[in-house]
């Protein structure tokens, strides 16, 4: 980060945006969106959150590229490892 | 043997005839430097507290010698009996134990810190004109987690030894195997650390601390491998240490990870293991590229060809190799599917490796080359890594990996990529950097003869393997058909002619220690702020702080007149 930003202001807002947030996931598990999709709604405010974590509380928000770099190539090589795995379970043929 | 009349003459020869690069002063090839990094401090305390990169690159070199020597008794032993059909020294389980304990050896205490943790120690700061790695208190910590670590595989060794073989498969290793698999994973998962925190310090190391003007194209090659390599340690390691941690709470407490009795899944352990032991291949294979690079540039007296492509392949290995450990379950219960993805991403790992090859025989064709034992070496390291690159792709096709899976095929083909490979290029390495490490010029003479005899040694060892595996014969038994002793006895043969290459360069390197003629600061004429500093260095590396107005490899060939014969003893003895 170029400079530090010491005001509390932002890190409040994307606290009360957690709950905000918290709050939506609880509620929309009261919503039957039907099968897959229920799952897709959770997962994405998660990743929502995840994501406002990392780039405000984790200060990756402002860093240098190479700090950036990092994290984008460590979620990718999670995903990576996910998706290949899946290659196996997904076409094994068992329910 | 004995001493040629001048000790100055060999080494002042070569730097005289080497024009147009960086080159010691004559005078100074007399005698060593009144300072360097060996009599800063003396006494067992300026070692084990020590946190000089060079001296714990020393303390590493003499653990991973030991565990390459215990490696390589369990390697004599498992030779021995395979001489004849029957099972003459061993029991089954004991024989079990013997090749588990000689893959566990090898790998986790030999062929995965060998160069980087020895040869990278001490040259990384060197070759980037730092005074030190960036966190030199974790440098040493990772000493010391290596042999905690080593401690409790040798406890586990003394008190019988681990029957799983090397990869611990699920559910034997977590249910039935009565051996004590949890020490030895115990001492796996803690020199794993020893592993990430020699990974972190060389990240940390090459992004900030490269002297002026070492811009990253401007690093040597044996950098940039490493920092591969690093990458490597720094986000696979991890996985094997989890997975460890799985193996041991489903033996103790009996929670279904892997066990289908259960509930677990056995092929989640070979996914979970696979995607440490397969980038951990790399990890052993990459540094030994870049050591190559180092030794064809400096005896062709050549810029390696394409030297942007041969950094970048380093960087595409290092991820390629992430994505392509479902080859080692083509035949375990892995979906077709996935298969078919697997063996396409490993076919494509072979170009980046590949685009080296071609780059080095490139870099060779109307070079000045010097055949000196480091060349040998990396001679030997070109075809013996082809020949175990190309198996690897066959075993790499579903169809004829059926037919060779756990066979003696196999056994040929990481034989051939590991010591023909890793190990070729660290006993290159010790021969290229062994005069900067230690000041002293070793036997010229007797160097040849222990490469030519490792080179021959190998091939005879495992060669014979891939016929007797395509033949049919399995891995890890110890009894066999008749048929098969033929080509058992000339591996055999070739394994006692490897011991002797390996067990000579301990003689003369340790005659050279006292009575090796000095090096200077550059006896081969090699570019590289590694040369310019005193041999052996300083304890802060150079007396001033190098800068680097010079491109990476800048060799200006020597005139053909100049060009060095061929005399096999030049240097030393």
């Amino acid at each position: 980060m170029a400079e530090h930003n010491h005001s509390l202001k932002p890190y409040v807002m994307v606290l009360f945006a957690l709950f905000g947030l918290t709050a939506l996931t609880v509620g929309v598990a009261y919503v039957d969106f039907g099968h897959p999709w229920s799952d897709v709604v959770a997962l994405a405010i998660a990743l929502v959150k995840a994501s406002l974590v990392v780039a405000f509380f984790m200060h990756v928000k402002g860093s240098t590229s190479m700090v950036k770099i990092s994290v984008a190539s460590s979620i990718v090589g999670v995903l990576i490892f996910f998706m290949i795995i899946l290659t196996d379970y997904m076409a094994r043929g068992f329910s | 043997m004995s001493m040629p009349p001048s000790n100055m003459s060999p080494s002042a020869e070569a730097a005289s005839s080497q024009a147009g690069t960086t080159r010691s002063g004559l005078a100074e090839a007399a005698r060593p430097p009144r300072e360097h990094y060996l009599n800063a401090g003396y006494g067992i305390k300026s070692w084990l507290l020590t946190t000089d990169h060079k001296r714990i690159g020393i303390l590493y070199l003499l653990s991973v010698t030991f565990f390459f020597a215990i490696g390589g008794l369990y390697a004599t032993a498992i030779r021995l009996e395979l001489l004849t059909p029957q099972g003459d020294l061993f029991q089954p389980d004991t024989y079990n134990r013997v090749f588990t304990m000689h893959g566990v050896m090898m790998i986790f205490f030999f062929l995965i810190p060998s160069i980087p943790a020895v040869m990278g120690n001490f040259l990384l700061p060197l070759m980037i004109g730092a005074k030190d790695v960036a966190f030199p208190k974790l440098n040493l910590a990772s000493w010391y987690m290596y042999m905690i670590g080593a401690g409790f595989t040798m406890w586990s060794l003394m008190h019988g030894g681990v029957d799983t073989g090397w990869t611990f498969y699920t559910p034997f290793s977590s249910t039935y195997s009565n051996t004590y698999t949890t020490a030895t994973a115990l001492g796996i998962f803690i020199n794993g650390f020893s592993s990430i925190f020699t990974g972190v310090n060389f990240i940390v190391t090459i992004h900030r601390m490269r002297a002026p003007g070492l811009t990253w194209f401007r690093l040597p090659l044996f950098v940039w491998a490493h920092y591969a390599t690093s990458l490597i340690q720094v986000l696979a390691t991890p996985v094997l240490a989890i997975t460890l941690v799985l193996l041991f709470l489903e033996r103790a407490f009996r929670i279904g990870f892997f066990d289908p009795a259960i509930g677990g899944d056995p092929v989640l352990f070979q996914h979970l293991f696979w995607f440490y032991s397969h980038p951990a291949v790399y990890i052993m294979i990459l540094p030994s590229l870049g050591v190559i690079s180092e030794i064809i540039a400096a005896f062709t007296r050549k810029a390696i060809f394409g030297y942007k492509f041969v950094a970048f392949a380093s960087i595409a290995i290092a991820v390629f190799g992430f994505l392509v450990w479902g080859h080692h379950m083509f035949v375990s219960g892995e979906s077709a599917y996935s298969a078919l993805v697997f063996s396409v991403l490993t076919m494509l790992i072979a170009v980046p490796s590949a685009v080296k090859v071609f780059n080095w025989m490139a870099t060779i064709y109307r070079g000045s080359i010097e055949y000196s034992t480091p060349m040998f070496y990396a001679l030997g390291f070109m075809g013996l890594f082809v020949i175990g690159g190309l198996t690897g792709l066959m075993l790499g096709t579903l169809g004829i990996d059926v037919h060779l899976h756990d066979t003696y095929f196999v056994v040929a083909h990481f034989h051939y990529i590991m010591v023909g490979g890793a190990v070729m290029g660290y006993m290159g390495a010790l021969h290229f950097w062994w005069p900067k490490i230690t000041g002293r010029l070793y036997s010229g003479f007797f160097s040849h003869l222990s490469a030519l005899l490792v080179f021959l040694g190998f091939n005879l060892t495992f060669f014979p393997q891939f016929v007797l595996g395509y033949m049919g014969m399995p891995r890890r038994y110890h009894v066999y058909p008749e048929e098969f002793q033929v080509l058992h006895v000339l591996s055999t043969a070739g394994a006692s002619i490897l011991a002797v290459g390996y067990a000579i360069p301990l003689f003369y390197f340790l005659y050279s220690l006292k009575y090796g003629a000095y090096a200077g600061r550059n006896p081969w004429g090699a570019v590289g702020l590694e040369w310019q500093t005193t041999s052996p260095p300083p304890l802060h590396n150079f007396h001033e702080m190098p800068v680097v107005d010079f491109e990476a490899y800048e060799y200006k060939e020597a005139p053909v007149a100049e060009r060095q014969p061929y005399r096999v003893v030049k240097y030393g003895l």
